[in-house]
């Protein structure tokens, strides 16, 4: 007779996810989003964003075979890495910048952490940060939506910042994503979608997200204009990279805090470090520097929030 | 231990930047350029020399408790011969180092063989031991520089190596001075851990 009865240690309930299936379904959730900035911005979107996810997912592949470890190209979390860095770069960049700096976002971001689940930040945001620093001409030149001769545009936020305003820019056109911008932050709607799917499936906490746009409302409305209390607070959650780091950079696994009190701390963080370089920082975007920022907070937010372990103090 | 031997342990196997870690607050600032390097280099080499020299002659006058005051006279003197010369001699090498040429007085690297080996040891060892230093202080510094020029500037020497390649920017700011240290020092553990 067949012995049924097992005997082992903790956990006993076990959920058929597993980083795979997690990291595939944050892919998908960026496919509307991805799909909007190819019909925005032409076909070069979608080069950028496939260059950068095959550079992604071979330096993984190479390091893999270097450090003689698991080689852990399937699993997807460098496919979302190269995903991420190409939605956060303008669509008219020459095609040796995605590559470059998705090879940097896993090698320096990633890899000599230790890999998945070691990094301090988020890799794509460090290859963002590290193209701007080294490339800022490519990166700061945009083109306009729909325009097939590659007329230049300046994003809302640095029109704003240079104190101009771009005529006929209703909210509903930011919504949508008719203006220049990266490839993967200007369409709002699409971003909205993936976002909800993954928190449906309970992928993502509302923590992060939600604290993190409301902080940067309040603030936006509290000192976004001359006087007080008058800022345009819905333009700022609709232009630049709000609503694609709140939903889908800010609340990466691993350099964000663990426990839903310390999400809200990072949050709240992130929304006012946003807030702070919009208004009066030398960059019109700052949801990039933010989120690192907040990054490298986490482990100090990590230990001051940790869980009453129950039957102690 | 024979003599050589002093003279070569600065080079790599106590390498002052990348074994002892010491003195990275001049590696870091002024690697951006080889000529900043070998001129940082040269200066430090100079006072590291000097002051091992006479704190290896006065070690037995020098009372226990005010050794250190006393070490920093003797550095802050050639410090200030280094300086004034750089002065005379290449006025826009001393414009390119800026504070970091009398900041060589607090140089973890000189003050520290001044500690650890100058005190204890003879005249010769103690200016054997300072020129290895110095050289391997030169050596990682021109090392660390040629990268920074070469990503950050597209340059080697003041020289284009490569026509079109886009400098870097990054590399030549401070947070490309971090990575490029951290990482040469990545490469020197896993190969002395190799070795080992």
């Amino acid at each position: 007779m067949k012995n049924n009865l097992l005997v082992s240690g903790s956990p006993h309930i076990h959920k058929p996810e597993s980083i795979a299936r997690i990291m595939w379904t944050v892919v998908l959730s960026l496919v509307p989003a991805g799909i909007a900035g190819v019909i925005i911005f032409g076909l070069s979107a979608l080069w950028v964003t496939l260059l950068a996810v095959l550079a992604a997912v071979s330096t993984e592949f190479v390091f893999g075979l270097l450090t003689k470890k698991k080689i852990t190209i399937l699993d997807g979390s460098a496919v979302i890495t190269g995903i991420l860095l190409a939605f956060n770069l303008p669509s008219n960049v020459p095609l040796w910048l995605p590559v470059v700096g998705a090879v940097f976002s896993i090698a320096i971001g990633k890899q000599v952490f230790g890999g998945l689940g070691q990094n301090i930040f988020n890799p794509a945001l460090v290859g963002r940060v590290f193209l701007m620093a080294s490339w800022p001409k490519y990166m700061t030149t945009f083109v306009k939506p729909f325009s097939i001769d590659a007329v230049t545009s300046a994003t809302p936020l640095a029109a704003l910042k240079e104190g101009k305003i771009i005529e006929h820019l209703s909210y509903l056109d930011l919504f949508l994503g008719k203006h220049g911008g990266c490839i993967g932050e200007v369409c709002i709607l699409a971003l909205l979608i993936g976002a909800a799917i993954l928190l449906i499936k309970g992928y993502i906490s509302w923590h992060i997200p939600v604290t993190y746009i409301f902080t940067t409302a309040l603030f936006t409305y509290i000192f976004g204009a001359k006087t007080l209390f008058a800022g345009d607070w819905l333009f700022h959650i609709l232009s630049g990279g709000l609503i694609l780091g709140a939903f889908f950079m800010a609340t990466d696994y691993v350099a964000t805090p663990l426990t839903a009190q310390g999400q809200l701390i990072f949050g709240v963080g992130c929304g006012l470090l946003t807030a702070i370089i919009r208004l009066w920082g030398g960059y019109p975007e700052g949801v990039a520097y933010a989120i690192l920022m907040m990054n490298g907070a986490t482990p100090f937010i990590d230990r001051y929030t940790k869980n009453r372990i129950y039957g102690t103090k | 231990m024979g003599l050589i031997k002093e003279f070569t342990k600065g080079l790599i196997r106590e390498n002052p930047t990348f074994v002892l870690v010491l003195g990275l607050c001049p590696t870091l600032a002024v690697s951006v350029s080889v000529t900043n390097g070998i001129g940082m280099g040269i200066a430090a080499t100079f006072v590291l020399i000097g002051s091992s020299l006479i704190v290896s002659l006065v070690r037995d006058f020098i009372p226990d408790k005010i050794r250190i005051p006393c070490y920093i006279v003797i550095i802050a003197t050639f410090v200030t011969i280094a300086e004034l010369c750089m002065k005379a001699f290449s006025p826009a090498l001393d414009r390119a180092l800026g504070i970091y040429v009398p900041l060589i007085v607090v140089n973890c690297i000189v003050l520290g063989r001044a500690e650890a080996y100058a005190c204890k040891n003879n005249l010769a060892r103690s200016f054997l031991d300072g020129l290895g230093m110095g050289v391997g202080f030169t050596l990682a510094l021109v090392l660390i520089s040629a990268i920074r020029e070469f990503l950050g500037a597209g340059q080697i020497l003041g020289h284009t190596l490569i026509k079109g390649f886009e400098p870097i920017f990054v590399f030549g700011m401070p947070s490309g001075a971090l990575l490029v240290i951290g990482l040469l020092l990545g490469l020197f553990n896993f190969l002395k851990d190799r070795k080992a």
